[in-house]
């Protein structure tokens, strides 16, 4: 990249902003630092940033109603950091438009890989229809999947459930999200469906189901389909 | 025992309920009136009154004592319907039983009071116990990660041109071990606290109960674990209406409790059995088992085995029985007759069959 993406954190734990300063500006990202939301929302409307990592706990206002007032017209991701059990609120902030999250204690790799499949969502458009990973071929016109070169047969409910991962990429999405695009509106409550299918999915698709490695179960929140590199 | 029937009854339905008593006693001894003698009425309604005064406060004993000497007085002694006495020794009888009624109410009283204060003390004597096991556990279990990461961090900051690459890399991975160490007691302290809060509730979905134990076993191994883990999960199980985090964790702390205190060559058997809507998990290894006088202790809060080696706070196995008692579950410790130990687990709760969803 020829220019460095910006990056800006919104903590108010001083050791976190220095640890997440480090790592980033080690992996080559620009860092700008805000210290509570008023500065945050400032400075993310002075200079918009290519992402936005916002610590949900903050001193001066709650994390959630921050997230709404940047997402009216900040269109880039953002990165939600939480504390630990608090999938409540992981939800929430998934639904107000955050693109993914952490929870404290975090791997710092793991951060990283977080960033780059939300940026690599943000610069790039599934204009490519055909998707190539590994072994894995997914063709979103033909609606064909093949595993090795090897047609792999999907009813259609199981294609529409890949899809809709194979275009989030490296993205949680919430169960709630997942009921909604594949089945409508009415099902959102149906969790057993979405238990099935994606047992049906990893049966199909995985090297070894009950060790996946595409379909990622976030638990409590939902499932992340990640490819492998 | 006392406390208990206090409590359950409030001050007007003691009132009541010994009022009651006395006049349905005397109700049925002056049916009886033609066999029994007055003066052996006077004890019968004696005996009811001290009854009552094992469970009721004093002041409904003394009014239902007071009443029952009214009531003796008015039907039985001669003569009858009137608060008259004819003889000297019904004066005297009628006299010591209201005194009789009184010293039977007070002295239950004061022996219950007695008991009260003994209760207590032994309460808080077993509360400063149970502080001081706590806080033992605590300090131990907290400090000697907190000790390896001072520790670390003082030679690298201290000493960096003294140590070669390969010290410099031991003490990195010492302190990520004790942070990762200290990141699980506080996970199980916060569970703890919740559970004894009383405001863990169980959210529950629909759980794919392989997906869950084989998530809980990649936690497992990802510390690095020796032991063999055997996972026998029937394909045709259907998925269970459960909380998913408390079943994964219950999972997690009884496997992760086996890997540590089982020999490196041992085996740890999985198995999930779905009986009639009873969700049947059993957790078994082949180590040594435990001993017989601690298998009914396990369980309890900040336990630890004799001569057991470090790592836990002894509040895996607490958390794993208030999840599933949460779940409404229940969980049985014992040991197999071919060495090792067996932990079952019984869940009723709502299924769900593949079968039944259609797939297009």
């Amino acid at each position: 990249m020829s220019n460095p993406a910006e990056i800006l954190i919104i903590d108010d734990e001083v050791q976190m902003r220095k640890l997440l300063e480090i790592t980033l500006q080690s992996n080559d990202y620009a860092v700008s630092q805000a210290t509570n939301a008023k500065e945050g929302i400032i400075m993310a409307a002075n200079h918009p940033p290519d992402m936005i990592i916002l610590d949900l706990g903050l001193p001066d206002e709650d994390g959630h109603s921050v997230l709404q007032k940047l997402r009216e017209w900040y269109t880039n991701p953002v990165i939600i950091l939480s504390v630990q059990s608090s999938e409540e609120d992981i939800i929430k902030a998934l639904d107000t438009g955050a693109n993914d999250y952490l929870t404290k204690p975090f791997r710092t790799g793991e951060l990283l890989a977080r960033m780059r499949s939300a940026l690599r969502g943000a610069l790039t458009d599934v204009n490519n229809p055909v998707l190539t990973y590994n072994d894995l071929q997914i063709d979103l016109s033909a609606r064909t999947v093949k595993k090795k070169n090897e047609l792999i047969k999907l009813t259609a409910t199981e294609y529409a459930l890949l899809a809709t991962f194979a275009k989030n990429e490296g993205k949680v999405l919430t169960h709630h999200y997942l009921l909604r695009e594949v089945w409508g509106p009415g099902f959102i409550n149906q969790s057993q469906y979405l238990r099935v299918f994606i047992a049906q999915l990893r049966k199909k698709i995985e090297d070894d189901p009950n060790r996946p490695e595409y379909f990622i179960t976030e638990s409590g929140i939902g499932y992340r389909f990640v490819l492998k590199e | 025992m006392f406390e208990l029937f206090i409590n359950k009854y409030s001050k007007t339905k003691q009132y009541l309920y010994g009022i009651l008593l006395v006049c349905l006693v005397a109700g049925i001894c002056y049916a009886f009136s033609q066999y029994i003698g007055y003066r052996v009425v006077a004890f019968i309604l004696l005996l009811t009154v001290s009854l009552i005064a094992m469970f009721f406060d004093i002041l409904p004993v003394l009014v239902t004592a007071f009443i029952s000497a009214l009531i003796w007085d008015y039907f039985f002694i001669p003569p009858h319907f009137t608060l008259q006495v004819a003889s000297t020794d019904d004066y005297i009888l009628l006299f010591m039983y209201f005194v009789i009624a009184s010293i039977n109410a007070v002295l239950t009283y004061k022996i219950r009071q007695i008991e009260k204060v003994a209760m207590q003390k032994e309460e808080k004597a077993n509360t400063v116990k149970l502080y001081n096991t706590i806080l033992n556990s605590l300090s131990h279990e907290l400090r000697t990660p907190i000790a390896a990461i001072i520790g670390a961090t003082d030679n690298l900051q201290n000493h960096n041109e003294k140590l070669t690459d390969k010290n410099r890399n031991e003490l990195v991975k010492e302190i990520s071990k004790a942070s990762f160490r200290l990141n699980q007691q506080v996970e199980n302290l916060l569970n703890m606290s919740r559970l004894e809060s009383g405001f863990i509730q169980p959210r529950k979905d629909w759980c794919d109960i392989a997906e869950i134990v084989y998530d809980a076993v990649k936690r497992i191994e990802e510390n690095g674990i020796s032991q063999k883990i055997h996972i026998n999960i029937n394909p045709a199980i259907p998925l269970f209406k459960l909380d998913k985090g408390m079943l994964e964790q219950v999972i997690y702390n009884l496997v992760n409790n086996a890997a540590l205190y089982t020999d490196a060559n041992c085996t740890i058997n999985i198995i999930a059995i779905c009986h009639a809507d009873v969700l049947q998990i059993i957790i078994e290894d082949n180590g040594k088992g435990f001993r017989k006088e601690e298998i009914t202790n396990v369980f309890d809060k900040f336990y630890r085995l004799k001569n057991t080696k470090t790592g836990g706070t002894g509040l895996g196995l607490s958390i794993v029985k208030g999840f599933t008692e949460a779940m409404g579950g229940s969980i049985y410790l014992e040991n197999l007759s071919t060495g090792g130990a067996r932990f079952t687990i019984n869940i009723a709760a709502e299924t769900s069959y593949q079968k039944s969803i259609k797939n297009e």
